[in-house]
């Protein structure tokens, strides 16, 4: 970039085309960002929009605002001429489920996790192999034998069969991160109350598990989490009308194609999520710490 | 004695639950597919064996050789997207984006995905591809007076590794943004003083940095692909016609839509040993001996 003029010197950083070039990769980047994450941003959009638009057009453009397809919170929604059952029969028995899952969970989890961190007896090895082992199992993969187990003990068709499905499957994750953070606390701190004439359940009680409260915390957002988005057991072990989810209801009208009608799809779908999206906003970073602690889903 | 029994007591409370839902849910089960795998159970339950004869029919299956296909189609190309635009995701969003609250926006609106309920997710991929003009796509198209495509009806395939691709790449998008964030800054400024490239910063810092978290992505998402069909199930349940049936949702409809639960269990079997053996390869690749310290106090 040669000017014409003789004796001022050009500094290559001051050139149009050197700050193009320095800041091009940047450019670039943010370029892909947008547009990849631009559909996705499109979709979650469109599910506001449309539940509270009484007619959309090109695909993501409300025309006139109304609640008629809010309608299902008061009446009920009548499905291939049969009357589905009522929306707050399927919320209650999600939080039913999910609280449920989260309490045995996190329960059986803190108990677990305390007794592979803390205690020494014979097979502690062997259990936190295989432990870890089925942690990457596919649990998925062994339904049938599972509907085989449920059906004999005439658990097929109940939720807590079910919660007692989820929380097997799931239990194996959750012992080994509630485990890391036991192996956090410090041992003088147990040291210290044994000194002081407790018994080993009094200082687990007492001294230990407040100092892992926050673990706790995050564990339990999470399966509650986990427990309200569940589908496939629900839909494979739940077949009566009283015992439907959130999930298996939203599911039933979204299968047929012949009768889409995505404005209240979409209204179903939003309240649906509104636990989600709260806990996400409330708790976003616990919840990407325990994320990295390793997540089944694909 | 006592003493034996008082040492054991405290584990074997703490442990019990525990591993009464692993054995009851986990073990059990494992057995159970591979007796399962050699009867022809179906609907009323009776065990009759049938020797190998479900092995010979998964052989000579008239759809197995395009159920096949579409399972090699989709967990190459599904973990091709999980872990290279997880990579990209991650890189632009930890090396690239100077501004913190940016990338944090960024990372969040693709955590959405994994975190909304399946169902909801499969409803916003079955609108935004609708085949009418309700959906985003068909209806940015009529904005240019293209008519409306049925993509979800020719190229099921496409949708179905899309779909599961946005969810896993946000798996993969963690575990590398938190092995990028580890390496030390100094690094990242020498390089910078000595005016490396963008490219050679790459190549020689962060790739050497992420070789193990990329190894274990790939064999986490390999297996959880081979045996995960929940979306699937929910987008195009498998068709139109098989055409995006794959391995893990044959043996699901076998089971749970024409009640062949012994054929069913043996196609299970043979995903099982699949899974077993990658299970292993994680084992051995990824142990981590010092997570497995003894107890300090006794």
């Amino acid at each position: 970039m040669e000017t014409a003029g003789k004796s001022v010197p050009t500094i290559p950083g001051n050139t149009f085309l050197y700050q193009l070039k320095r800041k091009l990769p940047y450019i670039i980047s943010y370029g892909i960002l947008a547009v990849t994450t631009l559909p996705v941003i499109f979709m979650y959009l469109w599910l506001i929009i449309q539940s509270f638009a009484s007619n959309m057009k090109y695909g993501l453009i409300p025309e006139g605002f109304s609640l008629e397809n809010w309608e299902f919170l008061w009446t009920n929604i009548v499905y291939k001429g049969a009357e589905l059952p009522s929306i707050w029969t399927a919320t209650w028995n999600s939080l039913f489920f999910a609280g449920m899952l989260t309490v045995l969970e996190v329960l059986i989890g803190v108990m677990a996790g305390y007794a592979l961190s803390r205690l020494t007896f014979p097979g502690r090895e062997q259990i936190l192999k295989i432990t870890m082992i089925l942690h990457a199992f596919p649990s998925i993969a062994l339904l049938i034998a599972t509907f085989y187990i449920l059906n004999f003990m005439s658990l097929y068709d109940s939720l807590f069969g079910v919660v007692l499905v989820k929380t097997a499957l799931q239990i194996p994750m959750t012992t080994w991160i509630i485990k890391g953070f036991f192996d956090d606390v410090s041992w003088d701190l147990e040291w210290a109350g044994l000194i002081d004439g407790c018994s080993r359940i009094k200082v687990w009680f007492r001294i230990v598990l407040p100092q892992v409260k926050p673990g706790i915390a995050s564990v339990s957002i999470f399966s509650f989490l986990s427990g309200w988005s569940e589908f496939l057991l629900l839909y494979t072990f739940i077949v009566s009308n009283e015992n439907v989810t959130l999930a298996s209801f939203l599911q039933r009208l979204t299968s047929d194609p012949n009768m889409v009608n995505y404005g209240v799809l979409s209204a179903i779908s939003l309240f649906y999520l509104i636990p989600v999206l709260v806990f996400f906003i409330f708790t976003q970073k616990s919840l990407m710490k325990a994320n990295v602690g390793g997540v089944k889903k694909v | 004695m006592k003493t034996v029994i008082n040492k054991w007591k405290l584990p074997a409370v703490m442990l019990g639950p525990f591993l009464i839902l692993i054995f009851l849910f986990f073990f059990v089960p494992v057995i159970l597919t591979g007796i399962l795998a050699f009867t022809n159970m179906d609907s009323a339950m009776n065990w009759e064996f049938n020797r190998l004869l479900n092995f010979e029919k998964l052989f000579s299956d008239p759809d197995i050789s395009l159920i096949l296909r579409n399972t090699l189609l989709y967990v190459l190309f599904t973990l091709c997207i999980n872990v290279f635009f997880g990579l990209t995701l991650a890189l632009l969003t930890t090396y690239f984006m100077k501004k913190e609250q940016f990338s944090l926006l960024f990372r969040t609106i693709w955590m959405l995905p994994r975190m909304t309920p399946p169902v909801i997710y499969a409803l916003l991929w079955i609108w935004f591809f609708d085949p009418s003009e309700y959906g985003l796509l068909n209806g940015i198209r009529s904005l240019f007076g293209l008519p409306p495509v049925n993509i979800i009806g020719t190229e099921p395939m496409l949708i179905i590794i899309l779909a599961n691709g946005v969810i896993g790449a946000s798996f993969g998008m963690i575990i590398f943004s938190s092995a990028i964030k580890s390496i030390p800054e100094d690094l990242f400024y020498a390089a910078n003083i000595d005016g490396a490239p963008h490219w050679s910063i790459i190549k020689d810092i962060i790739m050497p940095a992420i070789r193990w978290p990329f190894m274990f992505v790939t064999l986490w998402q390999l297996l959880s692909l081979l045996t995960s069909y929940e979306y699937i199930l929910l987008i195009t349940n498998g068709g139109p016609l098989n055409e995006s049936e794959v391995l893990a949702l044959y043996s699901y409809h076998k089971a749970f839509q024409s009640f062949e639960f012994g054929y069913g269990a043996a196609i299970s079997l043979v995903l099982v040993v699949i899974a077993l053996v990658c299970t292993l390869i994680l084992w051995k690749l990824f142990k981590v001996k010092d997570m497995i310290g003894p107890s300090r106090i006794d």
